[in-house]
């Protein structure tokens, strides 16, 4: 089975405000408000931990979350930020913050 | 023998800023355009107009990049180059006042990035010696807000406001994180002549920001509280921000983050007649950890 990785595009600002992760794409001015375990995903996008271990170690083990949902809701949240190119996806390492 | 420029200093915000072209006709416009808010201060900036005379404004949207150490501003009707290193600039644009506004608008937006301000889609006015802004989509009720304004209350705008850290002149940005103690007068708000539908400048003169509403109309009169995350978002969506570059979005955003940690935001669903401004009036700045306003 191929690993997922995931970074966090340098094209953004983020600020973590009475506990909530705020995220916006310079680009295109979306603005994402980010709750507890997708913070933790946020977090841990360092491009070179596979989002397997990452859902293993840091949701599944913070969390009291059922691992196949845990592993559902990562990858949805996943998605929708790389559709936004917020988060970049590959199948190989990245660099932990990729120019756009 | 050319003629020398012509130059007026005009200050917006408490930021001085020098306008110089050869254009007589273009100058006695910049002149009647920006009239209450004409100085003899210093200026901090200075900015070269180019006249040229074909076009007219353009509704084509803004483009705002970097080029090297150079900002670029570009639209339909006008181009201009800005330095940030001088604090110079040029401009090439036809003789209307909405191009001229554009690039003073963009301008004071660079400007204030830098030093933690930042302009808003809101009217705002000075109601018992505190700025109160409010926000909101076009069509939101920023000008109606404004013309069911008593008598007693500035005007500083019914389109764009001014905010500025409070009392940190002249470099603004606070550093090594030093603020002043929560809901003490953190942000101030600066009337400026960029009118909306009213078509009417707001006066030359600021104050303290109390409370920040964004509008909705419904059918009663009534403030709510919006969470930190909503407060900053719906900030984040009214700041006149135009360029593309996630250096100075960083900034912004950490801007947006203090202001609503430091000012009560609001939603104030309101009904269009004059009894809006008595809920305004009352309001008593009551924010968890914040003393009410006095």
């Amino acid at each position: 089975m191929s690993e997922t990785y995931i970074a966090r595009s340098s094209a953004i600002a983020a600020r973590m405000l009475a506990g909530e992760m705020m995220v916006m794409n310079s680009a295109d001015s979306t603005f994402f408000t980010l709750n507890e375990v997708a913070t933790a995903i946020w977090q841990a996008a360092d491009g070179h931990t596979p989002l397997r271990e990452i859902v293993r170690e840091r949701i599944c083990g913070e969390f009291e979350i059922d691992p196949e949902q845990a592993r559902t809701d990562a990858e949805q949240f996943v998605a929708e930020l790389s559709s936004h190119g917020i988060l970049l996806v590959s199948d190989h390492p990245l660099p932990p913050e990729v120019p756009r | 023998m050319s003629m020398p420029p012509k130059i007026a200093c005009v200050e917006i915000g408490g930021i001085p800023v020098s306008l110089s072209t050869n254009h007589q006709r273009f100058f006695d416009l910049l002149l009647g355009r920006y009239e209450g808010f004409l100085s003899a201060s210093r200026p901090e900036f200075a900015l070269e107009f180019e006249i040229i005379d074909e076009g007219t404004a353009s509704d084509e949207d803004v483009r705002v990049r970097r080029e090297g150490p150079h900002w670029l501003l570009e639209r339909g009707d006008f181009s201009a180059r800005w330095d940030p290193r001088t604090g110079t600039g040029s401009v090439r644009q036809n003789a209307n006042p909405y191009s001229l506004d554009s690039v003073l608008r963009i301008l004071h937006s660079l400007i204030l990035a830098e030093r933690g301000g930042f302009l808003l889609h809101a009217a705002s006015a000075i109601c018992d010696g505190r700025a109160y802004l409010f926000s909101g989509v076009s069509g939101a009720g920023k000008t109606t807000m404004t013309r069911l304004a008593p008598a007693d209350v500035t005007l500083l705008t019914d389109e764009i406001s001014y905010v500025r850290p409070n009392n940190v002149y002249p470099d603004d940005v606070r550093p090594n994180h030093v603020y002043p103690e929560v809901g003490i007068d953190a942000y101030r708000a600066f009337g400026t002549p960029f009118a909306g539908e009213l078509a009417k400048a707001g006066e030359n003169c600021s104050a303290a920001i109390a409370s920040l509403f964004f509008l909705e109309q419904g059918p009663e009169n009534r403030a709510d509280e919006l969470s930190t995350a909503e407060a900053v978002r719906r900030l984040m969506r009214n700041i006149l921000f135009f360029a593309e570059d996630p250096g100075l979005i960083e900034k912004l955003l950490a801007t947006a983050c203090d202001f609503v940690a430091r000012v009560p935001v609001r939603r104030l669903t309101f009904y269009p007649d004059a009894r809006v401004w008595d809920e305004v009036r009352h309001f008593d700045g009551v924010k968890e950890g914040m003393p009410a306003h006095v």
